[in-house]
């Protein structure tokens, strides 16, 4: 048993810690939020340099060997950043999916340059109707000449207005697959726009598109498998980015309880206020317990194992989430519901990752069905 | 970043569940699974088995007597203990007073009293709160007069968890009234036999006799059963409410009540079908396992860091205390909760190891009849032991700096 991080790991922590603070603060990030692309591509080919797009990919494909807790303590960091780099759409779900499912002829394509940040992507995967059910897939890939046509809608595909390429599901006759797809092929139409918490996300519509047969990600008709594993993987890191931003939304509140003064006083002397303070802290320990158990188990053989631990901390997380959000700006007062604060951006990030991949309840569901079995 | 346990750790763990399947009375470990009365005897010859085996004292240092085992050593322990349906040791002699007289206490009494605890031979109650001071304990007004080489006590303490049973008992008493409440206080070990005290029953609200009101009238207490200075008390209060670590969560307790309402939960039935099939209930027995899960690991995180000696134990003890009880309480509730109309009987007989239930009860003969019962009385969970609202107080004040 050891809770400690390596040195490489700490050192990797550090860096990251000093580019939020110095290069990535609140008011660079509100403006970028606010650009076109949403997000910093500067800052891109920086999370490139630090090596965190290459991170979880084998070394023969320009990769890291890194494993979850790797991409744990990154994304705890980019959570305190409220960074709005698609990284876990493009490197930890997508990245995830080649890796896992790709052929050795896709990996040595596609990881490189994804590794080297020239190369984005985001999973066109949910649709329209049928809220987180990984398994539902009404998109259809029928052969057409060597390869196959796709036709589709797919729902609120995060980090697609920046993607180069899109890894879409769809049915065919046996099952689900997955196709690499130029964002710009024909038949493909976004309908772009940002996210409450200042990402970019698109509904994406196929109709007709035409991809040839080495687009096909894995064997015909078996990636739901993949695409499960690789959903543990992104709620994994969603999990520990909303326990850097509790952390990070903790500091800020008891900053404030201790030189907001009301009656004479710091606010914090008052014990309503003090044990609001408490129970944050105590959700924010138990969070972090229950991400540090995603991020180990993850990486884990056996599926059930990893499902149930990642459904456990998804669900737990976010409820712990809502808790600190909500009270953080409870706690800054009329302060907590400007826009010119960080709280309430810190507050919208974590309502949405609670909302990404499946909600608290979902997850909550998916944990308790285990308990059918045992 | 692992969360295995090592090799070794888990050879340990073996050697642990090995000694139990041995040694832990089947007698008793009937009555800790199926929640009925425990009588001394069961703590006492418990703590004799492990005596025999050189774990009296887990928890204390080589030295006076202990086994010496780490953090992690001794949760695997206690975590083993639960499982197997081992009575609780009683904290009040091995976890409360012990470091205080190893850590405070001159030689003649460590001599004197810790083998006693370790054996069994000593049954120790704690004489801290008061009618009039719970949470507030400085404002105590227990006084100890000296008169030559005695103290000369008079007062009343309350909240004595099984003091009637118990050879001695360990006060604080107002030595001054000089200064700060806190500075005139004293960390006394009385004889429970001694003339002038009196022990009377408090009965709980889930009709048992688990605590006790302790009178103290003209007491006349040795000089050399003062531990430390006189009017230093409070530094040894706090030491003892500060010092026991492990094992204040209770994981390895819950851990094994969950298992036992999951089971409850298979054989009570619902329409026709078990109960654990109803998707609202199965619901809030994940919720509890979720919560359970990550204090587990908050536990064990809390373990490993004093393992490092990376800092000492702290106020995220109270993390474990709000979080421990909550989650014993809400497995009593839900537990209560899975017998339907069968959580209404009162049968006192019931809990009786013997009692086999009159005929159509075999059901709550089996695993009901307790179930009620452990709900109202683990309401004192988020009570005692400084109550959660104080616990929140400490990581106000000590972690936060609020």
């Amino acid at each position: 048993m050891d809770f400690n991080y390596t040195e490489e790991q700490l050192a990797l922590q550090d860096t990251l810690r000093r580019f939020i603070a110095k290069d990535y603060g609140f008011e660079h990030r509100r403006a970028l939020a606010k650009s076109a692309d949403g997000f910093d591509r500067s800052a891109w080919k920086t999370f490139a340099d630090f090596g965190i797009l290459a991170l979880p990919f084998h070394e023969d494909f320009g990769g890291l060997n890194g494993n979850a807790v790797d991409t744990m303590l990154v994304m705890e960091m980019l959570g305190r950043g409220l960074a709005l780099e698609p990284y876990v759409s493009s490197v930890v779900l997508c990245g995830g999916l080649i890796r896992d499912a790709g052929s050795t002829a896709q990996k040595e394509e596609l990881l490189p340059t994804l590794a080297g940040g020239e190369l984005m992507l985001a999973f066109a995967h949910f649709e329209p109707g049928a809220r987180y059910e990984s398994g539902h897939v009404a998109t259809t890939a029928t052969a057409a000449g060597s390869g196959w046509q796709l036709d589709g809608t797919k729902a609120v595909v995060l980090g697609a207005p920046s993607a180069d390429k899109l890894i879409v599901s769809a049915r065919d006759g046996k099952g689900i697959s997955l196709f690499l797809v130029d964002a710009k092929a024909p038949g493909v139409t976004l309908r772009a726009y940002p996210t409450q918490d200042g990402a970019r996300a698109a509904d994406i519509r196929l109709v007709k598109v035409q991809v040839a047969a080495a687009a096909l990600i894995g064997t015909a008709g078996n990636a739901l498998p993949a695409i499960e594993r690789a959903l543990d993987y992104a709620n994994a890191a969603l999990c520990a980015e909303a326990v850097g931003i509790m952390s990070a939304l903790n500091e800020v509140t008891l900053e404030y309880l201790k030189t907001r003064k009301q009656f004479g006083v710091p606010i914090g002397k008052f014990q309503a206020l003090q044990h609001r303070m408490a129970d944050m802290v105590i959700a924010t320990e138990q969070a972090r317990s229950m991400a540090t158990l995603a991020a180990v188990r993850v990486d884990s053989r056996d599926a059930a194992e990893r499902s149930r631990s990642v459904a456990a901390a998804k669900a737990y997380v976010t409820q712990s989430a809502r808790l600190v959000g909500q009270q953080a700006v409870q706690l800054h007062g009329g302060m907590g519901v400007v826009d010119e604060l960080n709280v309430a951006h810190y507050f919208k990030r974590l309502t949405m990752i609670g909302l990404t991949f499946g909600d608290a309840d979902y997850h909550l569901g998916r944990f308790s069905d285990t308990l059918l079995a045992a | 970043m692992d969360l295995n346990f090592t090799a070794e750790e888990q050879l340990f763990r073996e050697e642990v569940r090995s000694f139990l399947r041995a040694k832990l009375p089947a007698e008793i470990s009937r009555k800790v699974h199926g929640g009925k009365r425990l009588e001394k005897s069961d703590f006492v010859r418990w703590q004799q088995l492990l005596n025999e085996r050189g774990w009296g004292a887990v928890g204390w240092p080589a030295a006076f007597g202990g086994t010496g085992w780490n953090a992690v050593q001794q949760h695997i322990f206690d975590e083993e203990c639960a499982d197997a349906g081992a009575p609780l040791q009683l904290p009040f002699g091995l976890k409360m007073v012990a470091p205080v007289i190893m850590a405070f206490g001159n030689p003649a009494q460590q001599q004197r009293f810790l083998p006693r605890i370790v054996d069994g031979s000593d049954w120790w109650c704690q004489g801290y709160s008061e009618p009039g001071s719970g949470s507030d304990l400085a404002s105590l007004t227990t006084r100890a007069v000296r008169e030559g080489d005695h103290y000369t006590v008079n007062g009343q303490k309350t909240w004595n968890t099984l003091g009637q049973y118990a050879d001695w008992i360990f006060c604080l008493v107002r030595t001054s009234t000089e200064g700060r409440p806190q500075t005139g206080i004293s960390f006394l070990l009385i004889d429970m036999k001694t003339p002038g005290i009196t022990v009377r029953p408090i009965i709980m609200l889930d009709g048992e006799h688990e605590i006790n009101e302790v009178w103290f009238e003209d007491v006349r207490v040795p000089v050399e059963n003062l531990i430390g200075e006189e009017n230093k008390g409070w530094t040894y209060a706090k030491f003892l409410l500060g010092h026991e670590r492990t094992g204040i969560a209770g994981v390895g307790r819950s851990k094994r009540e969950l298992k036992k309402l999951k089971d409850i939960a298979r054989k009570e039935t619902a329409n026709g079908r078990p109960l654990i099939e109803d998707q609202r209930f199965r619901d809030r027995i994940a919720q509890v396992e979720l919560e359970l899960m990550a204090l587990e690991i908050t536990n064990l995180r809390v373990i490993s860091a004093e393992g490092e000696k990376k800092r000492a134990p702290g106020p995220e003890a109270s993390i474990l205390k709000i979080k421990g009880s909550e989650i014993q309480q809400m497995l009593t509730e839900l537990q209560m909760q899975t017998l339907g109309h069968y959580a209404l009987p009162y049968l006192d007989e019931a809990l009786d190891a013997d009692w086999q239930g009159d005929a159509g009860m075999e059901a709550y003969a089996d695993h009901a009849a307790s179930l009620s019962g452990h709900y109202f009385n683990f309401r004192k969970t988020t009570i005692y032991g400084g109550s959660n609202e104080i616990q929140k107080n400490i990581i106000s004040q000590m972690i936060l700096g609020l």
